[in-house]
C-alpha cells in the first residue's frame, strides 16, 4: 500500500511537470526544461550520496563525458543525434565504472579527494587536447544537427518534452533502484558498512554499482544538455559542476528520490533572483545553506519525511 | 542599403580578398553616403513608439571576467547616455538591461533566454569571454535574437556560430596576431619563442602567429605551453633557445605578475627582445612592483591606454565620457586601471546597433531580421565619436570587423605607441558566409 502510494506520488509529479508547460510563461517553461536536465544529474548523484553515503566531488567529469561523448561523436564521426545521445551515456557510464573501481579503494574524505582529483585530471585533459575538444572555449553543435527525424530538439516545445521524458525515466529508474533489494543494501552500507558486511553482503559491487549508475545519470544529463542547448565545453567539467548536484541534493533532501528535483528548482530560482539583486549572490546561497543546516538538516523533503510517517522513499 | 558583395570563391590570398572586399565596401559606402546611412549621419525619424529600445547587456559582473566586466559596464552606460542625449535610436530612449552571466557559458545561455522571454529586449550585447559567447550563441540563434558580442575571439569569423551572432565593434584574435607579425619580424627579429597558456586562448595565438611569422620569413623556434594551473614558471625558461630573437608571451590571469618577475630574474639584464599582448595586463598598473623587467619591451594594444601624440580628439571625447584619465586609469581612482584595449568595443558596438536600427527603421522584434541585414551591410565605419578607436571595415559575410592595431613600448612608466597597423595587415580570406543562412 505504501509502495503504491509512493509510486502514485511520483507519477503525479511527472504528470504535474508535463502539465506545467501549458501554464508557465515561455521564460519559466525554458527554465523548467533546464532544471529537469539538471535534476536528472542530481537524481543520479542522490543514489550515490543520499542512499549510499558516498560523497563525490568529481561528478562533473561524468557530466562532461556525456556531453563530449555526444558532442564529439556528432562533430567528428557524423553521428546523428539519436546515436550521439546513447554514445554520451555509454562514455560516461564506462568512465564512471573505471574511476569507481579505483576510487572505491578509498573511503570517506579520501574518496572525496580522489574523485576530485580524477575530475581535475579530466578537466585538464580536455584543455590539453584543445585541438579536438576546443578546450575551455568549447564548440557549438549546429542547430540543424540537433534533431531526431523530424523532431527539432532546439525548438522550445520539443526541448521541454525531451527534458521531461529524460527526467521522468530517470526518476522512475531511481525509484525502482531505491525500492529494490539492492537499494536497501545501499542504505545499509550508508548506515553501517561493517554491519552490512557481517550480514553477508560484499559492499564493493554495490558501491561500484552506485558510482556507475550515478555516472550514467550524469552522462545522460550531459548528453541531453549538449543536444538540447547546443554547446559543449570544458567548463562543464570544472569543480563548480561537481558542487551543484551536491547542493541540489542537500537542499531538496538527501536520500529522498524527489529531493533533487525540489533542490534544483529552488536553487535555480534562488540564484536567478539573487543575481538580480546583488553580485554577491553566493552569499545568499550560503545563507540559505546555513539556514538549512540550522532548521532542516535533512533538506526540505527529508525534514518533511521525518515529520510524517516516513513513507516517502 | 546595397546588396552584400558575394564571396570570391577563388580567393586564395588576403590581397585578393581585400580587393573583393574593397569593391563591396566602396559600393556600400557610396550608397550609404547617398542615403545618409553611415553611422553618425542618420537623421532621426519620427518615433513610431515611445517605448524604449531595450538592449540586453550580458555582463561579466562576477567570475573570472569581472575586471573586464566592470569597465564594459561603465563604457556601455556612458555610450547609452550619449546616445540618449543625442535623441536615442529612432527617437526612442535606449534602456540597458544588464544581467550578470558569472562569466559562465551555462548561465550565459540562460541570460540570453531571459533577455528574450522575460525582459523582452530588442537585442543582446556585450559578451567578452569566448566560452560564454559559444555557450550563449546557439540560444540566441534559436530565439532569433541579434547577439552582438565584444569578444575578440575568432569563433564568429570561423563560421562556428550563426547568422544572429555578430562582432562588429572589435577585431578578432586572428586579425590582431596576424597584423603584429610584419612589425615583429622587421624590428625585433625572426626567431621567435612563444610562451602561452595551454588552453584555447593560448593555442589561438600559437597557431595564428606561427603561420603569420612564417609568411614574413621568420619562424617560431620553440613553443612553450604553460598549464593553466601553474603558479611558478622558472622551470620552463631553460627551454627558451639561446638564439631566440623575440620572446612572445600571452600569459593571462593572476599569475602574470609572478611570470614577469621570474622571467626578469631568469634573464637578469640580458635576454631577447620581449613582445606581449596587453591582455596579460589589462586592468593592471604597468608600474606594479615586479613588472620592472617589462621596461623596454613591446606590447600589442587594441587602443592605446596612455594618451600620446597620435591620440585623436575622438579618443579624448570618448576617454572623458567613460571616465578614464590620460594614464588609462579611472578619473576618480588612479589605481583603478581601465581595460582600455578592449572596452571601446562596447562603445562602438552600441553605436553600430544604433546605426543598424536606424538604417532598417527598426520598430520592434519583428524587425530583427532587417536589423541583421542592415548591420551586415554597414561596411565602412569612419573614425568618429562613434568609433573613437579608429576606422573599421565590417565584413558582412563573416560578421567580423577589422580595424587598426597598435604596438607600444614600455618606458618611463607608461606605454608609448610606436606603430599603428593598417586595417589590411590583419585582413584574411573569408572562412564562412553567414548570409547564406536563413534569417
Amino acid at each position: 500500500m505504501r509502495a503504491d502510494r509512493a509510486l502514485a506520488l511520483h507519477l503525479a509529479v511527472i504528470a504535474l511537470l508535463f502539465g506545467l508547460q501549458y501554464v508557465l510563461s515561455p521564460y519559466h517553461q525554458g527554465n523548467l526544461a533546464r532544471i529537469m536536465v539538471l535534476a536528472t544529474y542530481a537524481t543520479g548523484y542522490n543514489i550515490l550520496f543520499g542512499y549510499t553515503g558516498l560523497l563525490s566531488l568529481g561528478h562533473a567529469l561524468f557530466f562532461a563525458a556525456g556531453m563530449y561523448g555526444a558532442g564529439m561523436s556528432m562533430r567528428y564521426l557524423d553521428f546523428p543525434a539519436l546515436a550521439a545521445f546513447p554514445a554520451g551515456i555509454i562514455a560516461a557510464t564506462l568512465l564512471a565504472a573505471m574511476i569507481g573501481a579505483l576510487a572505491l579503494r578509498t573511503t570517506g574524505v579520501a574518496f572525496m579527494i580522489v574523485t576530485l582529483m580524477f575530475a581535475q585530471a579530466g578537466y585538464l585533459t580536455l584543455l590539453y587536447f584543445n585541438e579536438y575538444t576546443r578546450g575551455d572555449e568549447g564548440f557549438v553543435i549546429p542547430q540543424a544537427d540537433r534533431a531526431i527525424g523530424l523532431i527539432d530538439l532546439s525548438a522550445d516545445d520539443t526541448r521541454f518534452i525531451a527534458a521531461w521524458a529524460i527526467f521522468s525515466v530517470g526518476l522512475l529508474i531511481a525509484l525502482a533502484i531505491v525500492r529494490s533489494k539492492a537499494g536497501r543494501v545501499l542504505v545499509a552500507i550508508r548506515e553501517n558498512e561493517e554491519r552490512t558486511r557481517m550480514l553477508g553482503f560484499n559492499p564493493f559491487p554495490y558501491k561500484l554499482g552506485a558510482v556507475t549508475a550515478s555516472g550514467a545519470f550524469a552522462g545522460t544529463a550531459g548528453a541531453a544538455y549538449a543536444l538540447l542547448f547546443g554547446s559543449v565545453g570544458a567548463s562543464f567539467a570544472a569543480i563548480q559542476y561537481s558542487i551543484e548536484p551536491l547542493l541540489f541534493v542537500l537542499l531538496g533532501g538527501a536520500g529522498v528520490v524527489l529531493g533533487p528535483l525540489v533542490g534544483s528548482v529552488l536553487m535555480f530560482y534562488l540564484i536567478d533572483y539573487a543575481r538580480e539583486v546583488t553580485t554577491a549572490y553566493l552569499i545568499v546561497v550560503g545563507i540559505a545553506l546555513v539556514l538549512l543546516i540550522l532548521f532542516a538538516r535533512k533538506g526540505i523533503l527529508g525534514s518533511l519525511r521525518r515529520r510524517s510517517d516516513g513513507w516517502l522513499p | 542599403m546595397t546588396n552584400q558583395t558575394k564571396p570570391d570563391s577563388t580567393a586564395g590570398s588576403a590581397d585578393e580578398t581585400r580587393r573583393t572586399f574593397l569593391k563591396g565596401a566602396a559600393a556600400v559606402g557610396a550608397v550609404a553616403a547617398g542615403t545618409q546611412m553611415l553611422p553618425g549621419m542618420v537623421p532621426y525619424i519620427q518615433a513610431q513608439s515611445s517605448a524604449p529600445v531595450k538592449i540586453g547587456f550580458q555582463v561579466h559582473k562576477t567570475g573570472i571576467g569581472a575586471a573586464y566586466g566592470r569597465w564594459y559596464d561603465r563604457t556601455t552606460k556612458a555610450a547609452a547616455q550619449l546616445i540618449n542625449d543625442e535623441g536615442g535610436i529612432n527617437g526612442r530612449e535606449v534602456e540597458i538591461v544588464a544581467e550578470d552571466d558569472g562569466t559562465d557559458p551555462k548561465r550565459g545561455a540562460e541570460v540570453v533566454e531571459k533577455f528574450a522571454k522575460q525582459h523582452q529586449t530588442d537585442v543582446a550585447f556585450g559578451t567578452l569571454f569566448s566560452h560564454v559567447v559559444i555557450g550563449s550563441s546557439p540560444r540566441a540563434g534559436e530565439l532569433k535574437m541579434p547577439y552582438f558580442v565584444v569578444s575578440e575571439g575568432h569563433h564568429v569569423a570561423s563560421g562556428g556560430l550563426n547568422r544572429y551572432t555578430l562582432q562588429p565593434g572589435i577585431t578578432d584574435v586572428k586579425s590582431q596576431v596576424q597584423s603584429m607579425a610584419p612589425w615583429v619580424a622587421d624590428n625585433l627579429g625572426k626567431k621567435v619563442t612563444m610562451i602561452f597558456p595551454d588552453f584555447a586562448f593560448g593555442h589561438d595565438h600559437r597557431d595564428f602567429f606561427s603561420e603569420a611569422i612564417e609568411k614574413q620569413g621568420g619562424k617560431v623556434i620553440e613553443k612553450i605551453a604553460i598549464p593553466p594551473t601553474e603558479k611558478s614558471f622558472t622551470k620552463y625558461f631553460p627551454r627558451i633557445p639561446r638564439d631566440t630573437d623575440v620572446l612572445y608571451h600571452v600569459m593571462v590571469g593572476p599569475a602574470v605578475l609572478t611570470f614577469v618577475k621570474e622571467l626578469g630574474e631568469f634573464f637578469g639584464g640580458r635576454g631577447p627582445q620581449v613582445f606581449g599582448f596587453l591582455d596579460s595586463l589589462e586592468a593592471v598598473d604597468i608600474n606594479s612592483p615586479g613588472l620592472e623587467f617589462l621596461d623596454g619591451s613591446y606590447f600589442w594594444e587594441g587602443n592605446p591606454r596612455y594618451r600620446s601624440d597620435i591620440s585623436s580628439d575622438h579618443d579624448a571625447f570618448y576617454r572623458k565620457a567613460v571616465g578614464v584619465d590620460d594614464n588609462g586609469a579611472s578619473i576618480t581612482d588612479s589605481k583603478d586601471i581601465a581595460t582600455y584595449s578592449h572596452m571601446f568595443g562596447c562603445w562602438e558596438t552600441l553605436h553600430i546597433i544604433k546605426a543598424g536600427m536606424e538604417a532598417s527603421d527598426y520598430a520592434g522584434p519583428k524587425d530583427r531580421a532587417n536589423l541583421i541585414e542592415a548591420v551586415e551591410n554597414i561596411g565602412v565605419m569612419p573614425h568618429s565619436r562613434a568609433h573613437p578607436q579608429g576606422d573599421k571595415l565590417f565584413n558582412g559575410r563573416t560578421h567580423q570587423a577589422f580595424g587598426h592595431q597598435f604596438i607600444s613600448k614600455v618606458g618611463d612608466g607608461k606605454l608609448t605607441p610606436v606603430h599603428k597597423t593598417s586595417i589590411f595587415d590583419g585582413y584574411y580570406p573569408d572562412e564562412t558566409d553567414y548570409t547564406t543562412q536563413k534569417l
